[in-house]
């Protein structure tokens, strides 16, 4: 009986010890997100206040001589992500199928790791490869007055995102149950029918999430884009841009923060920067679990 | 990040066993005597081959260098994180001030001379330019090579970063011909390199390139071209002759900088630097020495 007791306590005891634990690890989470964010705005709001408005908003970006327009870095950043992912999404949901669903097993058992190491190149040395390599053969067969584009970057991009989304869409592809199926190929589809038509649309909350983080590490990535989109602070609005070079947010604030005096308008003006990429990342995640809680809404009211 | 751009640059180097470049104090006590020398990228590779030959005379000083850029040295000046700063152009009076306001009184000696070397690809059949013709490329009034007696081919602006003091020189006595008044500024097509080695990469490689680096920087194979300081003037090529006898237009003075006069093992380093060895590995750098008093 005592023993017993004793027995009860001591659970009870680690029980709450581990309770605790996870409870603060996930608040310190938290916590940081928001000092950051705190951080950010102490240091990039002033940049509101010491530049003019319409400053900000031009299109010129020199900062040694006071021209802060962060424009074309917007137009930077987005024209590389959106390039990087219209060409990482398809090839990655493609061959996420090809792994889940179409691979014999021992194929697929060295695929997966294979595409898993793939993810863990540094981005610098990809950097190298585009400076080296990637950007005199873009230059070369697009006949374009030098290689060190938007599209350049893109690529690159699409690369790195590549094995975060094959790998996060096929294990959302693998957790679709056997028997759906089953039961779309005792109904008469064939192979190409029960994936396109059934496993992909059951996998379709993972598989966004997939898109989601690709996206998100392509948006965030400094080195290789620094090194390989020429970081030329321009807007052109015709279809040509994606084949000119840019300058990204993040390039802009890794080349230049550590040369800018800390404290001056400089310094808060990248800060300010900071912000921007913040709220687009903070705003595309928001999207994403909002598009995944819906999707999750729907479909589990058509299994009920 | 910053950290990672080092690595790139091939030019962040530790020379102490057990220091690192990033540690924050000039350590004033222990044994042997550490020398913090961070700074300009132009300068880097000089100050490694100058630290790695001093710690050959001297055992028992070690020198930790690093590079960074002219801004980056003049900041850990300030901040009283390094005992030199290397610089590629004269510090700013508002660096100056900055200083003053934490205690530091910038002392500046001159340490070499760099020429700056206007380069393109070997096959751009382009040999001289003036000053003022580049002054106009780079400036976005050029942007054909045939305007130049060249190829019909667009031309591609190569360039450090806007904060690195080899930009700033550019800026000043090239692009903006020395006149303080102008406030032309480089063409927003420019292309931004994070590296002299970027630069060096796309010239290389792309025929339709042209950019600018230190002498020291500048590899066989790319061309380095004749530059006249004015119209009907003599074109001149960058080498130690015609940067002593002030031919060559493109040429600026290296510095270092210390808090107050330099003392006791920085003095000592510094003066073997001005003295005949140091200045002997500035030419073998590609740097032009100063003349010997």
């Amino acid at each position: 009986m005592n023993a017993s007791i004793t027995e009860r306590q001591r659970t009870s005891f680690t029980e709450f010890a581990a309770e605790r634990l996870i409870k603060a690890s996930g608040a310190v989470a938290i916590i940081f997100v928001f000092l950051i964010f705190a951080f950010l705005l102490r240091e990039g709001l002033p940049a509101f206040t010491e530049v003019k408005l319409d400053n900000l908003l031009s299109t010129r970006w020199y900062p040694t001589e006071n021209y802060f327009g962060i424009l074309p870095l917007l137009f930077g950043s987005l024209v590389v992500t959106i390039g990087a992912a219209v060409i990482a999404m398809p090839i990655g949901l493609l061959t996420a199928i090809f792994i889940a669903e179409i691979a014999p097993r021992w194929l697929r058992e060295i695929l997966k790791p294979m595409i898993e190491v793939v993810a863990g190149i540094p981005s610098v040395v990809l950097g190298f490869f585009g400076v080296v390599v990637l950007s005199s053969a873009v230059r070369q067969t697009l006949n374009l007055p030098t290689g060190l584009t938007a599209f350049t970057g893109a690529v690159i991009l699409a690369y790195m995102a590549l094995p975060t989304i094959v790998s996060v869409a096929e294990d959302a592809l693998d957790a679709v149950p056997r028997s759906y199926r089953d039961a779309a190929l005792a109904l008469g589809a064939t192979k190409w029918q029960t994936i396109w038509m059934v496993t992909v649309k059951a996998g379709k909350s993972g598989i966004l999430t997939a898109m989601m983080l690709g996206v998100g590490r392509a948006i965030g990535e400094t080195m290789a884009v620094l090194m390989v989109t020429g970081n030329a602070a321009r807007i052109s609005l015709d279809l040509n841009s994606l084949f000119m070079p840019v300058r990204t947010m993040t390039a802009t604030i890794a080349a230049e923060m550590g040369e800018v005096a800390q404290g001056s308008t400089h310094f808060h003006v990248l800060f300010a920067i900071g912000i921007v990429l913040f709220v687009i990342t903070f705003l595309v995640n928001l999207v994403a679990s909002f598009a995944i809680f819906r999707q999750n809404k729907r479909s589990a009211r058509l299994l009920s | 990040m910053r950290n990672l751009c080092l690595i790139f640059l091939g030019c962040a180097m530790v020379l102490t066993a057990c220091g690192s470049p990033a540690s924050a104090q000039p350590s004033t006590a222990g044994n042997p005597k550490t020398i913090e020398d961070i700074g300009s990228d132009t300068i880097v590779n000089l100050a490694l081959a100058w630290a790695e030959a001093y710690q050959k005379v001297n055992p028992a000083v070690r020198i930790s260098v690093s590079g960074g850029g002219t801004g980056t040295g003049m900041a850990a000046l300030i901040n009283k994180t390094t005992d030199i700063a290397n610089a590629s152009r004269k510090i700013k009076d508002e660096e100056k001030q900055n200083a003053r306001k934490n205690g530091v009184e910038p002392y500046e000696i001159e340490i070499a001379r760099d020429a700056i070397g206007v380069i393109v690809n070997p096959e751009n059949p382009v040999q001289q330019l003036t000053l003022q013709q580049v002054s106009d490329i780079y400036s976005g009034k050029i942007t054909n090579w045939k305007e130049i007696g060249g190829e019909d081919r667009t031309i591609v602006l190569l360039s450090r970063e806007s904060n690195s003091g080899t930009h700033v020189y550019f800026l000043e006595q090239v692009v903006r011909l020395g006149n303080r008044q102008d406030k032309t500024l480089f063409s927003p097509d420019t292309l931004l390199l994070p590296s002299s080695e970027g630069i060096m990469a796309e010239v290389r490689q792309n025929p339709n390139a042209i950019g600018y680096d230190g002498l020291g920087y500048i590899t066989p194979d790319v061309k380095t071209l004749a530059v006249a300081p004015q119209d009907g003037g003599e074109y001149v090529r960058p080498s130690i002759e015609t940067v002593n006898n002030a031919k060559y237009p493109i040429a600026r003075p290296l510095f270092m900088y210390t808090s107050g006069e330099p003392q006791g093992e920085v003095k000592t380093y510094l003066d073997w630097i001005l003295g005949p060895e140091g200045q002997k590995i500035v030419g073998q750098l590609g740097f032009v020495p100063l003349q010997q008093k």
